[in-house]
């Protein structure tokens, strides 16, 4: 049987304030264990929650960018379990009335092709702490840390049918909330958390399959590997007639297999109710405007706008509209050299991966925009060759200087003299008898292997710096 | 020194008749010699509240002295004390030294005032008996056969025994109302919000309130002037301003309004209680007021509706008590549930354990419409029937409790019997209103309190009404036999 | 409304108070009691009754975003039952 993949995505987008949702710990990462954890993060006896403007800030700037509803009225609850990792045996979250409500956005395929993805709702929320599992001989240690760090929890639609697709929505997520500056995205330190949840049914059917719910899954590449792997678990189980068990699953990367968690088992009954030690958050029009105001070009408006501005094909103006940082870069170089086709192929070819094969990123580049913005210049003003800016810009890369500099020291200026160029064509003519010969009796598809040649010599003896097309040039005229 | 009041007392040591230092140790000498019959504290503070004593005294000598500058306060054992062990009346807590101060304690260090120990108390503020507490009972000065009241029993009990000149409580139910009827003493439930709650271990979050303990009106209005106020690290502080509360107190009672609520005053209230209170009445007539007949038409709905709020809160503010980070854990865990379970076992009383079920089978899935949200709705009725009724009165009065303090042991094994003592209580905190209890009168010995309950914020008017009423009236002047021995 | 001895088994469970074999009829027992006391509130008509969780009827205050806590952790882990190396200890748990 053919079945329909139905997906939909739960993120934990850790949010980037300096403190904590509820108190004023610090919220930086990696910091010596339960250093950050205040009396409020530890649940000492009498500490209360007072609420960070920031995250709310933050939360109504994430509705916006997704043209959702904004609740002038949300109210925090308390979801009530015991695990070590929740000091206060209750994470305060929100259920019934959270702050963004429905919204969509657009996901890009890279065919071309793209998908509408419907936001459920987006809620606020507190992390929970660390449990560290080894080190210590039957016991579990628990850091708090990262207790109370604002989470956002956004809950898209079960409208994603395929792994490339989940992959696609995520990225789009990441660019959108590193666009809006409300997380780092650091997928590495866990800024952005992904729970899957899939169901499979024949392909036709309109009604939706039972569903697991895989848990905590940590990169664009795992979520990809998991949802593979939880397809073919559940096709296997219907195919052979059997059922699909609702339940929570986890995705062990380094067997890529998902399993049942026992631990969740118990059937939790997590008795939301209104958090009394908070009041309903209300926010008027002037607050949710004042924000609005704020909001930076978002990817979708950069990337029609480099398709109309620039002339860019929808995936090129995709992949320079992925981040703000690579946005304004690239555009910085079209700007200092004037031809953004020739900017947007360099910064995605030359740039993108000089700066893959570092591992490094565009905010770390070495090479500033202006700096190969001025090199692109030196190609269109015929100064060098595309060639010769490849070098040009490995230079730049390794610190060398600016191109200008780097091409004057070198001596690689183009040499564009006729005369200069034309005394050269006449050396190697003049010294390659038999190949001229040879081309004065050749068809013309051998006689374009020997003008090859000749131009070889000629670039050989300029020591590359003769200007091609002049060569070109020349050589016809005189073998003609 | 210890039959005078707090003012007194601030006076006292402003004209160096006697020092702070000399003033605590006297009322450490009183606890040390009364205290094994009124079992009133759990911790005394006796060597930092000397040294506190000798600081207020510097102060005092170059006259840089507040209200309270030198005044040896007891504390409700709910309140973060840092450094002095804070045990909420339980097992859970009984090794917890908070490494920070509750802001009331906070602005009571601020003022001068020296922490003189932590009273005894209802395991977590629940019970209206005192007899929860895994520390042992508190009696009651005027017959130590008799129950404190509760919650803040140790509290009351210590101000009446004159082992404190004034004390905090708090009260979630009426648990500074009834003790300080019961002992008769006075005493003041703010408006819900006024008082900070931060460092206050919490029973039930939209209910608790904490404030002051004392003999009289105006040494009630002394402390709260130093309670009351915004705490920025509480969500549910009250960013409405504070007044001196001493200021108005000897206003006039003329053209005051005062509603009796007929429910407050019909079956169930002890026929002597009742005649306490419309002695009191008409005391309050002969200065002036006016009193109007009216109707709190859902008060037969506070107990069930407080006995479902107050337990759902209540049931998940305690579940921080894991053993994991602070106070009781059971001895040799088997796993993680066994921790948990058998720490929460061994670690809460049966009345708290009782309450915990209660409110987490009030939130639990298919009950929570029926149970909690049903109860906040009703909790909304309650607060309109008061609304209703401050339209036509100024303040509304009865008594305090539906009779006075019973025997050890009358209610204990039946909890039902024991909620009912705080049928008129209840209602203050689901409305978040001020309320307040002071001395009216005896049955057979015992006190009487008569409640006076004030339209939000408006504590500056109840204190003014008991503070005018005292000055007419020596109830709350009265000092339990027990009490007379001891030092000074 | 009367409550089966299991539902206050799974009840403590959910809450993580052990209940012995002894107590549990008794505690059973005292939970009716209680649950009758409140069941008077069925029969009231709530119908479009906004329910009240403050009594204020305030909203939330908001706090700026900075760091005001700086690190206790001594001072805090010396009053904690166990820990070793920073790190709250618990029994070892499974996932």
């Amino acid at each position: 049987m053919q079945w329909e993949t139905i997906i939909g995505l739960e993120v934990h987008l850790q949010l980037a304030t300096k403190s904590k949702i509820f108190s004023g710990s610090s919220t930086t990462f990696g910091a010596e264990p339960n250093t950050q954890a205040s009396a409020v993060d530890l649940a000492m006896p009498g500490m209360l929650p007072v609420l960070n403007e920031q995250a709310v800030r933050y939360a109504v700037k994430f509705g916006l960018g997704i043209g959702a509803q904004i609740s002038k009225r949300s109210v925090f609850d308390r979801k009530n379990y015991f695990y070590p990792d929740l000091p206060k045996g209750y994470q305060i979250s929100q259920f019934d009335a959270p702050i963004v409500g429905k919204g969509s956005f657009e996901i890009l395929m890279e065919d071309g092709s793209s998908r509408t993805i419907g936001i459920t709702r987006a809620h606020l929320e507190e992390d929970a702490g660390k449990s560290l599992h080894e080190d210590f001989n039957d016991h579990t240690g628990i850091d708090l840390n990262r207790a109370g760090t604002p989470l956002l929890e956004i809950v898209s639609e079960p409208d994603i049918r395929s792994a490339a697709e989940a992959v696609a929505y995520l990225k789009a997520l990441h660019s959108l909330v590193t666009y809006l500056g409300i997380s780092d995205g650091n997928m590495a330190e866990g800024s952005m958390r992904c729970d899957v949840n899939i169901s499979l049914r024949p392909i036709g059917s309109k009604t939706l399959g039972t569903r697991a719910e895989i848990k905590n899954v940590n990169s664009f590449r795992f979520v990809e590997k998991a949802i593979h792997h939880e397809f073919q678990r559940q096709a296997d189980i219907l195919e052979d007639g059997g059922k699909i068990t609702q339940e929570t699953r986890l995705y062990d990367a380094d067997r890529d297999e998902t399993r049942s968690m026992r631990s969740k088992e118990v059937a939790n009954d997590y008795r939301y109710f209104p958090e009394p030690d908070l009041l309903p958050v209300v926010i008027d029009d002037i607050y949710i405007e004042s924000i609005r105001e704020s909001l930076p070009e978002l990817p979708v408006e950069k990337r029609s706008r480099f398709t109309a501005q620039y002339g860019l094909g929808p995936y090129d103006a995709n992949v320079l509209s992925d981040s703000r940082p690579l946005a304004d870069y690239f555009e910085t170089v079209a700007g200092e050299c004037g031809d953004a086709k020739i900017a947007a192929n360099w910064v995605q070819v030359e740039l993108l991966g000089q700066l893959n094969r570092a591992g490094s990123a565009i905010e770390k580049c070495p090479v500033s925009a202006t700096a190969l913005g001025a090199l692109i210049s030196r190609i269109l003003d015929k100064t060098i060759s595309g060639k010769m800016a490849k070098q040009v810009f490995e230079s730049m890369w390794n610190g060398e200087g600016a191109a200008d500099d780097i091409i004057e020291a070198r001596g690689l200026l183009q040499v564009s003299d006729t005369a200069a160029i034309d005394a050269i064509v006449d050396d190697v003519l003049s010294a390659s008898a038999a190949q001229v010969q040879q081309y004065l009796d050749s068809d013309e598809a051998k006689r374009k292997k020997l003008v090859g040649f000749f131009v070889g010599q000629v670039m050989k003896l300029s020591k590359g710096q003769a200007n091609p097309q002049m060569v070109n040039e020349l050589l016809a005229k005189k073998l003609a | 020194m210890h039959t005078k009041s707090v003012a007194q007392l601030a006076k006292g040591l402003r004209e160096r008749q006697f020092s702070s230092a000399e003033l605590t140790r006297a009322y450490l000498d009183r606890i040390t010699t009364l205290d094994t019959q009124y079992n009133s504290f759990i911790t005394v503070n006796e060597a930092a509240a000397l040294e506190a004593a000798e600081a207020a005294d510097r102060s005092l000598a170059v006259g840089n002295a507040n209200a309270l500058t030198g005044i040896p306060i007891a504390h409700k054992d709910i309140f973060c004390t840092e450094g002095v062990r804070t045990s909420c009346g339980s097992r859970m807590l009984e090794n917890f030294i908070p490494p920070y101060d509750a802001t009331v304690i906070e602005r009571f260090k601020a003022a001068g005032a020296v922490l003189l120990g932590k009273t005894n108390m209802d395991e977590f503020a629940m019970g209206s008996s005192n007899e929860s507490s895994f520390y042992g009972p508190a009696r009651n000065p005027w017959n130590t056969d008799l129950v404190p009241g509760g919650s803040s029993g140790g509290s009351a009990a210590a101000v009446a025994g004159l082992l404190a000149p004034a004390a905090t409580g708090t009260d979630t139910g009426g648990s500074i109302r009834q003790p300080a009827a019961f002992c008769g003493i006075t005493g003041l439930k703010p408006t819900y919000g006024r008082v900070s709650r931060l460092g206050i271990v919490a029973f039930a979050s939209s209910l608790d309130q904490a404030g002051p303990m004392a003999h009289s009106a105006e040494d009630c209005a002394l402390l709260l002037n130093i309670m009351a106020g915004h705490d920025p690290l509480d969500s549910t502080s009250s960013t409405v301003a504070t007044q001196d509360y001493c200021a108005t107190l000897d206003d006039s009672l003329e053209g005051l309004r005062i509603g009796l609520p007929a429910e407050y005053f019909g079956e169930g209230l002890d026929v002597t209680t009742g005649e306490c209170i419309n002695n009191a009445l008409k005391e309050l007539e002969a200065q002036g007021a006016t009193l109007v007949e009216l109707s709190l038409p859902h008060s037969a709905l506070t107990i069930p509706t407080y006995y479902i709020i107050a337990p759902a809160e209540a049931s998940t503010n305690l579940s921080r008590f894991d053993g994991v980070r602070y106070g009781y854990r059971c001895e040799n865990p088997a796993d993680l549930h066994d921790l948990y379970s058998r720490t929460r076992q061994e670690g809460f009383g049966e009345e708290v354990k009782r309450r915990i079920l209660v409110g987490t089978y009030a939130l639990s899935a298919g009950y929570y419409d029926a149970y909690y949200k049903k109860a906040q709705q009703i909790r909304r009725l309650i607060k309109q029937d008061f609304m209703d009724c401050f339209e036509q009165v100024d303040i509304i009065a009865g008594p305090t409790a539906p009779g006075p303090a019973f025997a050890l042991g009358a209610k204990s094994n039946d909890p039902i019997s024991m909620y009912l003592e705080d049928v008129y209580t209840l209602a203050v905190n689901l409305a978040g209103l001020p309320g307040m209890s002071l001395p009216a009168g005896f049955v057979e010995g015992k006190p009487v309190g008569l409640q006076l309950i004030g339209r939000h914020f408006d504590e500056a008017r109840l204190l003014n009404v008991a503070h005018r009423f005292q000055q007419a009236t020596d109830w709350h002047l009265s000092t339990p036999d027990s009490a007379k021995g001891g030092s000074l | 409304m009367a409550i089966e001895q299991g539902e206050v088994e799974k009840i403590a469970e959910l809450a993580r108070i052990r209940i012995s074999k002894e107590e549990i009829g008794d505690v059973t027992q005292r939970i009716t009691e209680v649950l009758q006391m409140v069941d008077q509130l069925q029969a009231v008509d709530t119908r479009d009754i906004e329910p009240m969780a403050n009594p204020l009827d305030a909203t939330q205050r908001l706090r700026p975003d900075e760091v005001t806590q700086s690190n206790r952790r001594d001072a805090f882990q010396a009053i904690a039952p166990a820990v070793e190396n920073g790190l709250y200890l618990v029994p070892k748990v499974i996932e």
